[in-house]
């Protein structure tokens, strides 16, 4: 995983997304615009460049109660403004496991 | 089985209370990650890709019924229904909350179970064959061993921040089932002439991105003297081992840098100065230890039972049977290998009901007793040959009957890119696809003993370079490709495998394996020349051209 320090320098190529994990159960979460964590990617703050994207990254590494382990993330904006995930990682991160569980909740 | 004293027990609930306190402290803000993070690594708690993942111990792959539930329940309750067996004997739980955990650990440590020193840099769960103590042939009990080594470096401060994690495995027979070539320190228990119980010692075996066989450092350490001697391996370990640069942090790279001469003759003098110290083991303390590992009383049982007999017109029944059914020490007893390979599924998974119902079925037929081998299954260590029909019936009820332990379809697979935040590739997918091109038992009898172990990343955790094919997922232009190996192996003949040739894109792997396999076929001498024999006589070669040569 990459840490945020790593990212510093970061140069996004395009939309990108903060994601990370919530502290008290683990779930993957995304920053928000409103300055709050949510488990639906739809509600992700999109930056569109190094500044904005540096910016939510330091605001969330600040919120270290409420997710751990930031980090920026690709995604892929659709015409109708649809976000998808920009990679493999990120779309398992999304919809869980592609095996198939061992067991249903 | 293994019974803890007064000391161990209030260590375990000690330990509980003041990972509580913690938790709590961590989720009121008071600590923040930076400062957290070591303590729940130390209490076996990572962050993976979907949630926390927790990883808890099975010292020396032994497990009492009552605790195999208390881990189903902890599946249940805290999780999503099911665990995860690893290579390293330990569990783990990929859902786990946070806030949750400490009742998790609490209701663990009831049955004498806990996540200490599973992960960080100090001392792993101390692993040994999950035969150990039934295995005909046995020189004695390893676990007597292995767990005066768990006793004497859990939380002891000079080992609880090494340079990197350190890992131990004891094996007492000649066939190695707990792969001690490739841990930082094996250890082989031995007689000498006089008949003493002692150790042959291997250092600076592991995996991951720079793989190394282990070496004998010494060929003969007495039992009294084996805590003073691994002390004096950590030693010299800590003071010379890379903390600069993690990728170098392993004994392996210690030991292969300074050479095993130089590196044998400074553990050498480190050990003079404290062999004869506090560290000298009494035979009282190997006997108490002794003393605390029940053994079944036996039957005296005929060595075929009538309904063994009559069982063997099942041609269902006698695939299992050869497959999984191991001979016992003792006359009329077997050890059943339970495949947590089903045909389709994750390798290592089982569900929260599979674990109970295991556990109900070790009650009734193995003396309540469950062990967990690095090969991801488990096993029943001691079932009286006249019940193994009426246990294959059960087991087969459960879908933990799946005839093809040590066939092509019992594949070691990391969790891969479905959990792992270190991931590359998926690792998972690659072993369910497999399994459906193999599922035919004919064909995966025919094929023969052949290993698979797949890794998602260079890591290691699926022991790809030992695998007799290895499979290692990497990423190339954010794409999952992999690459392939043949000829390693795990066991007394230690190997690390070699490349076939570039690596091959998700979808074509199984395509490639089965090219893999039908040369083999059409290769060997003979119908027991088994794949990793073929593969010595003539190099990869072969099947580098069969495999590349339409593609
Ligand atoms: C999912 C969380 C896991 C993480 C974060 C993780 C991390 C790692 C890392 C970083 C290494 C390389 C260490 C080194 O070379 O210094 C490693 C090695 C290893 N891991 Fe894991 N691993 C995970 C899961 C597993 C699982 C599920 C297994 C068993 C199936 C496993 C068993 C091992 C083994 C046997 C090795 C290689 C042997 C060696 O120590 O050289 N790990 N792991
Ligand atoms: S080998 Fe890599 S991908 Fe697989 S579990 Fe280990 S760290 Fe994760």
């Amino acid at each position: 995983m990459t840490s945020p320090l790593e990212q510093k320098k970061i140069k996004i190529a395009g939309p990108s997304v903060v994601t990370a994990n919530r502290t008290w159960d683990g779930i993957v979460v995304y920053r928000t615009a409103a300055k709050s964590w949510s488990a639906d990617l739809s509600e992700a703050a999109i930056v569109r460049n190094s500044d904005e994207a540096k910016a939510l990254l330091a605001e969330s590494v600040a919120d270290d109660v409420g997710a751990i382990g930031p980090y920026i993330a690709p995604v892929q904006v659709g015409a109708d403004g649809k976000i998808e995930p920009g990679n493999l990682r990120e779309q398992i991160r999304r919809t869980g496991v592609t095996i198939g569980q061992s067991a249903q909740v | 089985m293994y019974a803890y004293d007064e000391i161990d027990r209030t260590l375990v609930n000690e330990r509980v209370s003041e990972f509580r306190d913690q938790v709590k402290r961590r989720l009121s803000g008071e600590l923040t990650e930076d400062e957290f993070k070591i303590l729940r690594l130390q209490n076996g708690v990572y962050l993976q890709l979907h949630a926390y993942m927790f990883r808890v111990a099975i010292p020396y792959g032994t497990l009492a019924s009552n605790q195999l539930r208390a881990l189903a329940h902890v599946a249940r309750k805290y999780d999503r229904g099911y665990g995860h067996f690893t290579t390293r004997q330990n569990i783990q739980f990929n859902w786990i909350k946070l806030a949750e955990l400490p009742d998790a650990l609490e209701d663990l440590a009831k049955v004498g179970i806990h996540a200490m020193q599973t992960s960080g840099n100090n001392m792993r769960n101390v692993t040994s064959d999950q035969w150990a103590g039934v295995a005909p042939g046995e020189i004695e009990d390893p676990r007597i061993w292995s767990e005066l080594i768990r006793q004497h470096t859990t939380l002891h401060p000079e080992f609880s921040f090494l340079p990197r994690k350190f890992k131990i495995a004891i094996t007492a027979s000649d066939h190695d089932r707990a792969a001690i070539k490739i841990h930082d320190i094996g250890l082989k228990l031995i007689k000498n002439e006089k008949g003493e119980t002692g150790f042959e010692v291997l250092v600076g075996g592991g995996l991951g991105r720079t793989p190394f066989i282990g070496k004998t450092i010494k060929h003969f350490v007495h039992g009294r003297d084996i805590l003073s001697y691994i002390e004096a391996i950590l030693r010299v370990y800590n003071q010379y081992g890379r903390r600069d640069n993690i990728y170098k942090a392993r004994i392996k790279i210690l030991v292969h840098e300074l050479g095993i001469e130089k590196f044998s003759r400074e553990v050498e003098e480190e050990w003079q100065h404290i062999r004869n110290s506090s560290l000298q083991i009494d035979d009282e303390v190997i006997e108490d230890i002794r003393s605390r590992f029940s053994y079944p009383a036996y039957e005296k049982l005929p060595h075929m039972p009538d309904e063994l007999r009559q069982a063997a017109a099942d041609a269902d029944f006698e695939a299992w049977r050869k497959n999984s059914v191991a001979p016992h020490k003792v006359q009329g007893y077997s050890i059943v290998t339970i495949s947590l390979k089903p045909i389709g599924a994750p390798p290592g998974d089982a569900t929260a009901d599979q674990m109970d119902a295991l556990a109900d079925l070790a009650d009734k037929y193995s003396f309540g007793e469950i062990r967990v081998g690095h090969e991801q299954n488990l096993a029943l260590p001691h079932v009286a040959k006249r019940d193994l029909p009426a246990l294959w019936k059960a087991l087969d009820k459960l879908g933990l009957a799946t005839p093809n332990v040590n066939l092509i379809t019992d594949i070691i697979a990391c969790p891969g890119l479905d959990y792992c935040s270190l991931a590359n590739a998926r690792s998972i997918p690659i072993a369910q696809e497999l399994t459906r091109r193999f599922a035919n038992h004919e064909l995966a009898n025919l094929i023969g003993r052949l290993h698979i172990n797949i890794s998602g990343c260079i890591n290691a955790c699926g022991h790809h370079h030992v695998g007799h094919i290895g499979i290692l997922g990497v990423e190339k232009n954010g794409e999952e490709v992999y690459q392939i190996t043949i000829g390693g192996r795990a066991d007394e003949g230690a190997a690390l495998g070699n490349l076939i040739g570039p690596g091959v894109k998700f979808d074509e792997v199984a395509d490639v394996i089965e090219d893999v396999v039908e040369a083999y076929l059409a290769l060997r001498e003979r119908p027991d020349e088994l794949f990793i024999d073929t593969v010595k006589r003539l190099g990869v070669e072969p099947f580098k051209e069969r495999v590349y040569a339409t593609r």
